[in-house]
């Protein structure tokens, strides 16, 4: 793995997987919101041992800009061997049911972006033939449940998408890896009281997700037990389901 | 939400923050607050790093938690000079500088302690004797005023600051970041030689003995009694020269849930501390071990603290000088053991002289530190043994502290007026307190 490109690097996920690239001597792209954590990380980066960093201003709700900072990217890189999305945010479920307008926010940030830049990727690694594709969705996709619906419809939408993006690209040897984390302790989640055996810090979601596309999985769950949990989750009858609170 | 820190004693009600920027940092302090009645308050909490503080330190109504301020900011690989954010673990530099030569000039038990939280509690190790403590290896810090102001403070610079910071609990600022020295070593590993010894006056003369020893600290089987009074296990230790490099490992056995306290009694404590003294050793050769398993041998299983129940326990650690170290330790010993109170973990080990820093803890001679599962009868059994301590001239360890009394404070620690002073001076002292600060009377 040498160069990488990450969306959304001031995330505490992608923060800590940029710093296991880092200390494997890559060179790192970064794209973020916020210039003084781009300087910051960089700086940081650098000293974990990076080959080299840049990074670059980037909204990624402004879908027009996609293809320039794709192309900026590979004017930098040349190619790109793993491209890291993990922009996102976590919706406020009730004003989203009582307001379109946020729902649509929620839509356009989560998955609408996200295809955007999955399109213009998917372009140029067709034609370099080779790298890797990996989007963290979640684990809300798997299944609707009314407390998150709208968070979860969005990373479904992802995940439908990236499985279709996955056989499309196997022929090019773009691999397209789906990453499902369960819940984190991360700044994302700051207002929902935390604790309990189910939290993980970002740093072991970070390990998983590193391990995960070390081995090339379709589908990352991190940690892994979510897959069993989800496997759970979505066998309970529906008639059942819709009574529970989850 | 409900927050406590290492010992699980005692547990408060927090608003927590987690700027990830030093402006973040700065908006936190100055941004006054609105409350119900429409009257603006002013910040007024503490800083927190890992939480690896025992008691009530790094407690108070609203924490700022550094962790997200974790960048390493600038490194020079010639002098080995490190600049980072008051957030980042001793562990994370452990991890990126220990495989390329370097390592940290002081280390505490545990390398979950962030720079900043080192720093404010003026941290030392099993090389304080030759090294002193954390904050004589910091080159510079940056501390967060009360009015906004970022202050270079050193040695040199600010250094009235600088003294009343390293070591001062939080209780000047926020740190921002700091430059501290890495020192080059010639390899990773220990070479370590365990001494068995037969008493408290033994071990003693065995520390004195092995007073060039880099690396010494002594377990201390706390139930035994009479003439085994103070038996020890001496572990020395000296770096590899075999310029092998490796960071301490991570990961690990962890502790998943409260264990019900009742399994830590008097009869297990002392079966352990029995088959833990007569453990085969042989004190000639020489055993190599990774440096994480010297230094840091309860990291390896993660939630330790867990391990003494729901309540919690205390970690009593005092200082004695020298001169009365045998005296006041073998009383301290006696009292708590006459109690049938005990720890699995005694720790012993003798100081080098103290340093500038106002509330700094260690002093030339011998410091113990005990676990004690918290019971209701606990807390008089630690006012009678303050009592020992500060009758033989020494204090206690304000990192592992949550219950002293302001007047055993006060009368142990000399220097606090200058603190005290240079708080109010700054306006520090209505906007840095913590529980204990506010026990202490600072």
């Amino acid at each position: 793995m040498k160069n990488i490109l990450v969306i959304g690097a001031n995330s505490a996920i992608a923060r800590a997987v940029s710093r296991h690239y880092a200390e494997e001597h890559c060179r790192l792209f970064l794209l973020s919101r916020d210039a003084e954590q781009l300087a910051l990380q960089k700086q940081d980066l650098q000293i974990r041992g990076a080959t080299e960093v840049d990074c670059s201003v980037f909204d990624a709700n402004n879908f027009s800009v996609h293809e320039a900072v794709i192309d900026q990217v590979l004017d930098r890189f040349g190619s790109i061997d793993l491209a890291f999305i993990c922009h996102g945010s976590l919706s406020n479920q009730a004003q989203c049911e009582e307001n379109f307008d946020s729902a649509l926010q929620e839509f356009h940030t989560n998955a609408l972006s996200v295809i955007s830049l999955l399109t213009c990727l998917a372009r140029h690694m067709s034609i370099q033939r080779s790298g890797c594709i990996a989007v963290i969705t979640s684990v809300a996709g798997d299944r609707g449940r009314q407390s998150n619906y709208v968070y979860g419809s969005a990373k479904a939408m992802v995940s439908t998408y990236l499985q279709g993006l996955r056989g499309r690209l196997f022929k090019s040897q773009v691999d397209v890896i789906d990453i499902r984390p369960g819940f984190v302790d991360t700044p994302m989640t700051h207002a929902i009281k935390k604790g309990g055996p189910l939290w993980s810090s970002p740093e072991k979601v970070a390990q998983c997700i590193v391990d995960g596309i070390r081995k090339r999985k379709h589908t990352i769950y991190a940690p892994g037990y979510w897959r069993l949990i989800m496997l759970v989750v979505c066998s309970i009858p529906e008639v059942l389901f819709k009574r529970l609170k989850l | 939400m409900q927050i406590h820190s290492w010992g699980r004693y005692p547990t408060t009600d927090a608003t927590l923050h987690s700027p990830r920027s030093p402006s973040a940092l700065r908006r936190l302090l100055l941004d006054t607050q609105a409350t119900d009645s429409g009257a603006t308050t002013a910040f007024d909490g503490i800083a927190r790093g890992l939480g690896r503080s025992y008691g009530d330190s790094a407690l108070a109504g609203t924490i700022v938690q550094t962790r997200e301020l974790d960048q390493l900011l600038a490194f020079d690989a010639d002098s080995g000079l490190l600049t980072c954010a008051a957030g980042v673990s001793l562990d994370t530099i452990l991890h990126c500088f220990t495989p390329r030569g370097w390592f940290l000039p002081v280390v505490p038990g545990t390398r979950f302690v962030s720079v900043g939280g080192a720093i404010a509690s003026d941290v030392h190790g099993k090389n304080h004797h030759l090294n002193g403590t954390f904050g004589q290896h910091v080159h510079s810090l940056r501390l967060l005023q009360p009015d906004g102001e970022v202050l270079n403070c050193s040695s040199t610079e600010n250094s009235a600051l600088f003294h009343a910071t390293c070591g001062g609990m939080g209780l000047t600022g926020f740190i921002v970041d700091a430059t501290i020295n890495l020192r080059r070593i010639p390899g990773s590993a220990i070479n370590q030689r365990t001494l068995r010894t037969q008493h408290l006056q033994d071990v003693m003369e065995r520390f004195e003995a092995s007073a060039a020893s880099t690396y010494s600290v002594a377990w201390l089987d706390c139930l035994a009694r009479g003439s085994a009074l103070g038996r020890s296990l001496l572990f020395l230790g000296e770096h590899a020269t075999d310029g092998q490099f490796k960071a301490p490992q991570r990961g690990g056995l962890g502790v998943p849930f409260n264990s019900p306290a009742f399994l830590l009694n008097r009869y297990s404590m002392s079966l352990f501390n029995t088959l833990y003294y007569n453990r085969p050793v042989n004190s000639q050769a020489e055993q190599r071990i990774e440096a994480g398993q010297y230094f840091f041998p309860l990291d390896s299983i993660a939630h330790w603290n867990r391990l003494y129940g729901r309540k919690g326990f205390l970690q009593y650690q005092f200082v004695v000088p020298d001169a009365a170290a045998l005296a006041a330790i073998s009383l301290v010993l006696q009292r708590s053991s006459a109690a049938g109170k005990g720890s699995f973990l005694s720790v012993l080990k003798k100081f080098g002289p103290g340093n500038d820093n106002l509330l700094s803890f260690p002093l030339q001679g011998y410091t113990l530190a005990m676990d004690f599962k918290f019971e209701n009868n606990l807390l008089p059994l630690l006012d009678e043994l303050d009592s020992i301590v500060l009758d033989h001239g020494g204090r206690l360890y304000l990192a592992k502290d949550a219950r002293m009394s302001e007047a055993t404070f006060k009368r142990s620690y000399p220097r606090w007026e200058e603190l005290a002073q240079l708080r109010a001076a700054s306006g520090a002292d209505r906007m840095f307190n913590s529980l204990q600060s506010r026990r202490l009377g600072l």
